[in-house]
């Protein structure tokens, strides 16, 4: 066999430094990084997951039964930024560092010894975050959107919160100049821009956004810092500050922030789409310029998160107007996928299921935005658990399953075994349904009048909050299956071993590199043949 | 009625499920039982949908106007959503290898890519006009005629309402304060003993005898029917919002802004709702309720409350600018205090309000929640010198949870308090506070 060649071959000459030591704290491999982030990702994923199961748990029935509301507060709280800044990014950060270098042909990132470095701030930037909990005072609990004066009331949590979140950003912006600059100088000969598999491209687009949002962040949350410990009044009325600018700058980061969290997600389903259809992307050209729009768009839409603020009916009406649009080059997105599918020859393998309830359920996500579009409606949706569904629709059944996904379509690359399709489809059926009784009852209580934010409500929530709390612990328990099944696929066990190709529809680069992927590919600089590319756009 | 809980009608119900589920008991050994129990307790549910599935209609123009664009939205987002869904589910049937398809090659399609932009823009640009009309209504609100179109003067403007009375509504952790201006009456307003007994961590009241459980308080909101109310709100220390859903809308309270919102309730009745933005421990517990009342039962209510002795009474103030914008330093007491406080009667009077003000944050024992929520017992300050104590409590402490109650309790109030404080638990100030002690303190 040709293939158990090559493997004997990479074994003789991979090169990978010995020893737990240099092989991963030392390491400047992309692929090792990649793999990092990806753990990381994971252990976040699950400790913000045991969080929300708390959550759930406290909700299941009217009544404080387990946690006091100021436990509450920190758990909804360290819930959020840990998914957001622990779990959904990192995630993508593993994907791009594994992935990007392959996918145009690069022998590794541009800048290896700054992505070890962006790799290993995160995890004391988190011990530090979640060392709040066993703190007096315990951990931030004004909500993730950190809204003075409330987070000011807070006690140490907030230094230890702010100083996580600067090295979180000091990691993000390393991470991003590091994929813009490998995506700019490391394509291989005859990789032009626009033969870019589409997830390089999201992830190009989303490194921008980084760059421009995370310092903004980094600023309001100084300000928050020297507001608390040095007397600046920049958020208090009192000495002249203003609340509501810090909500301005937050959004100004957090809208872009949202969509860092969906654009390589969209990138990845763009990939598997095509693969399991056996047909071409469709409408690669207007891919990418729609995510591109939508980038822009992020940038100038803020204010729709604070339509109860006060704002001037100028003000109001603009972010409306400015919000709508956002659906467009959405819409094109999702024609596009559909497009994709139309037509082609198509198999359901695990990563095709998730991309495909991807599609749907984002999609559902994307309606709710929409309805929340419109200021005067946004009035009666703001702050209810209409908006807790919309978000996590999106960064849930969308984010997340896009990385789910992403995981079971490059595993076999990765890992040089096939994961048990059987298992897959277990845990894609299993996440899928209990994932829609979590958080398709939400929209109910949100339109029925539940504030979010809140432990304890009213005996008329009572149903929809046990169903949402069920389908919680079903989802839950069905991620701790699914590391059951990375387990078994690392290691081999009830699995075959995968070929290069992996998927029959599968085209672009890593499908031309062994399985799994040598320490290092891509070392000659040979140009890339068209025909080994997914999309040659004659633009 | 989404907020409106009709106990009877949750008790009932479940009621229902319970019989449900016997019914269900004895064929629970089968699979069969299973779906039937899942199936019992979604229609439990559906039963239930009736007060609880959808944005409430509500009681003003505006919240029906609303209504209106949130179903006009939804059938819209629906009918989308059907289309797309269906062609992509029926291509998942229609084009599988497994039907021996031979897969299409083409990438792309021009006309199709511009229908589908230019199309979308189209059902933006539907949506975007009763969107701004309502913007309009609640931001700029002009007089209407009975088909809703705007009245307008010879010269082709539109005319503004006229406001016939003005609330101030201020956040405070955790309760409101309502100040109907002009009248010298204030209210305070916070979650109602019941609720509050039943939804402590170990209960003295079960949450299931609570008509309206966290959805009650102690003193309404009162405001007259078909009148157009200016609501302004403003908070004292951290952000709250004030939200009936009934009445279509809620707005931000900030501290330090003076944000406007206008509304004229149609039908009188109770109309419950709470705060909707994150404002600390006890952001859950500050429910809103607004008794809307015949004009001639609102003027009787509130020549009573202006005559009525209840400590909530304040003299008249002017409803000038300053006076909306800092209230608390022109509201004069007129209760009369007794001189001099008995040291039995300031602790029985202290307890009473340590419990109401103080305990939800450094609780009954005295013994806080941790650093945030400081301990009482063994206190420096309230073991320290009596000054500094009142200034605490009067002033409230910067940056910190500890807001400034002098604003907000008498000063007879305040003694009491700290008095207790001092006295209370361990504590080895054993002294008294006077009344006019805190006068001092306050006026300096």
């Amino acid at each position: 066999m040709s293939h158990a060649d090559t493997h004997d071959h990479d074994h003789d000459h991979d090169h990978k430094p010995k020893g737990f030591v240099k092989r991963w704290l030392m390491t400047t491999n992309h692929k090792d990084i990649g793999t990092l982030y990806l753990i990381f990702a994971f252990a976040m994923f699950i400790l913000g997951g045991a969080l929300a199961m708390i959550i759930r748990l406290e909700l299941f029935q009217p009544g404080l039964q387990f946690v006091q509301p100021d436990f509450f507060n920190q758990l909804t709280t360290m819930h959020a930024l840990i998914m957001v800044f622990g779990a959904v990014m990192p995630a993508f950060v593993g994907f791009a560092n594994w992935m990007i270098p392959i996918m145009i042909g690069a022998p590794d990132m541009a800048l290896p010894r700054m992505n070890n470095w962006s790799f290993w701030i995160l995890p004391f930037a988190f011990t530090m975050l979640t060392a709040t909990f066993f703190m007096d005072g315990g951990a931030p609990a004004a909500g993730w959107t950190l809204y003075p004066p409330l987070v000011l009331q807070g006690g140490k949590n907030l230094a230890f919160a702010v100083f996580a979140i600067h090295m979180l950003g000091i990691s993000s912006i390393m991470g991003a100049i590091n994929v813009i600059a490998t995506i700019m100088n490391m394509r291989a000969p005859n990789m032009g821009y626009l033969k870019m598999p589409l997830f390089v491209w999201t992830w190009l687009i989303t490194a921008f956004l980084l760059i421009a949002v995370m310092p903004v962040f980094a600023g309001a949350v100084t300000m928050l810092l020297t507001d608390h410990y040095f007397g600046t009044t920049f958020f208090n009325a009192a000495g002249g500050g203003d609340p509501v600018l810090f909500q301005h700058i937050f959004w100004f980061f957090g809208h872009p922030e949202v969509y860092i969290m969906i654009l390589p997600s969209f990138g990845i389903i763009s990939e598997i789409l095509p693969t399991f259809s056996r047909k071409p992307l469709f409408g690669y050209v207007s891919m990418v310029y729609a995510s591109a729009a939508i980038a822009f768009l992020s940038f100038i839409v803020w204010a729709h998160h604070m339509f109860s603020v006060g704002m001037p009916f100028g003000g109001e009406l603009y972010f409306m107007y400015a919000t709508m649009l956002i659906s467009i080059p959405t819409g094109v997105k999702v024609f596009n996928w559909v497009s994709t599918m139309w037509k082609g020859a198509m198999t359901f393998e695990t990563p095709m299921l998730w991309a495909i309830a991807f599609v749907i359920l984002f999609t559902i996500g994307g309606f709710s935005g929409l309805m929340m579009a419109i200021a005067p409606v946004d009035f009666q949706y703001h702050d209810t658990y209409f908006i807790v569904a919309h978000f996590h629709y999106v960064l849930v059944t969308g984010a997340v399953f896009a990385i789910i996904a992403g995981v079971y379509y490059w595993i076999p690359k990765w890992t040089g075994n096939m994961y048990s399709e059987r298992l897959g489809k277990i845990h894609f059926w299993w996440s899928a349904i209990s994932v829609n009784v979590l958080f398709f009852p939400q929209h109910f209580l949100g339109l029925a009048g539940m504030p979010r934010r809140i432990p304890d409500y009213s005996t008329q929530f009572a149903e929809f909050n046990m169903w949402s709390s069920i389908g919680g612990f079903a989802f839950g328990l069905a991620q701790v299956f699914f590391i059951w099944i990375v387990y078994r696929t690392i290691k081999g066990k009830g699995t075959t071993k995968a070929t290069d190709r992996v998927w029959e529809g599968a085209k672009g680069l890593e499908w031309f590199i062994p399985s799994p992927a040598p320490h290092h590919t891509f070392q000659d600089g040979e140009p890339v043949k068209d025909e080994q590319l997914a999309h040659v756009s004659s633009h | 009625m989404a907020i409106l809980t009709d106990y009877a009608r949750h008790k009932e119900k479940l009621e229902g499920k319970k019989s449900m589920n016997k019914t269900t008991k004895s064929c629970n050994k089968s699979l069969l039982g299973f779906i039937f129990t899942v199936f019992g307790l979604l229609m439990a549910s559906m039963a239930h949908a009736e007060y609880g599935i959808n944005l409430t209609e509500g009681v003003t123009d505006f919240s029906q106007e609303v209504y209106g664009l949130h179903m006009i939205v939804f059938w819209i987002c629906l009918v989308i959503a059907v289309l797309v869904f269906g062609v992509m589910i029926y291509s998942m049937f229609a084009h599988r290898k497994s039907k021996g398809v031979k897969p299409a090659q083409f990438s792309h399609n021009t006309t199709a890519e511009i229908i589908w932009t230019v199309i979308p823009i189209l059902i933006l640009v539907v949506m975007a006009i009763p969107a701004t009309t309502a913007l309009i209504n609640m931001e700029a609100p002009r007089q209407l005629d009975e088909n809703g179109k705007a009245v307008v003067d010879e010269d082709g403007n539109t005319i503004p309402i006229q406001m016939e009375m003005t609330i101030k509504v201020t956040g405070y952790q955790w309760k409101w304060k309502y100040d109907y201006l002009g009248e010298g009456v204030s209210i305070i307003s916070s979650l109602d003993k019941l609720s509050n007994a039943a939804r402590q961590a170990n209960p003295t009241v079960k949450l299931e005898d609570v008509e309206n459980y966290l959805l009650d308080v102690d003193n309404p909101l009162v405001i007259p029917v078909n009148t157009n109310i200016r609501i302004l709100l403003t908070a004292n220390d951290v952000i709250h919002s004030w939200w009936v859903p009934e009445f279509g809308w809620k707005r931000d309270a900030i501290p330090g802004y003076v944000n406007e919102a206008w509304t004229n309730v149609k039908k009188v009745g109770t109309y419950r709702g709470q705060c909707a933005e994150l404002c600390g421990k006890d952001h859950g517990f500050m429910p809103i309720v607004v008794n809307v009342v015949s004009k001639e039962d609102y003027a009787t209510w509130l020549s009573g409350q202006k005559g009525g002795e209840t400590a909530e009474v304040v003299a008249p103030i002017s409803s000038d600018e300053t006076a909306i914008l800092a209230p608390e330093a022109t509201v004069a007491e007129v209760v009369a205090e007794p001189i001099e406080w008995t040291q039995s009667e300031l602790m029985a009077k202290g307890q009473e309000v340590y419990n109401m003000e103080c305990a939800t944050c450094h609780q009954t024992s005295g013994e806080g929640i941790g650093e945030t929520f400081p301990a009482l017992k063994g206190s420096a300050v309230v073991n320290g010198s009596i000054e500094e104590n009142i200034k605490t409590v009067v002033f409230g402490k910067e940056g910190t949870a500890m807001q400034a109650f002098g604003g907000r309790l008498t000063e007879s109030d305040i003694a009491a308090a700290i008095t207790y404080t001092r006295n209370a638990w361990d504590n080895t100030a054993k002294d008294a506070v006077q009344p006019e002690d805190v006068k001092k303190i306050k006026n300096s």
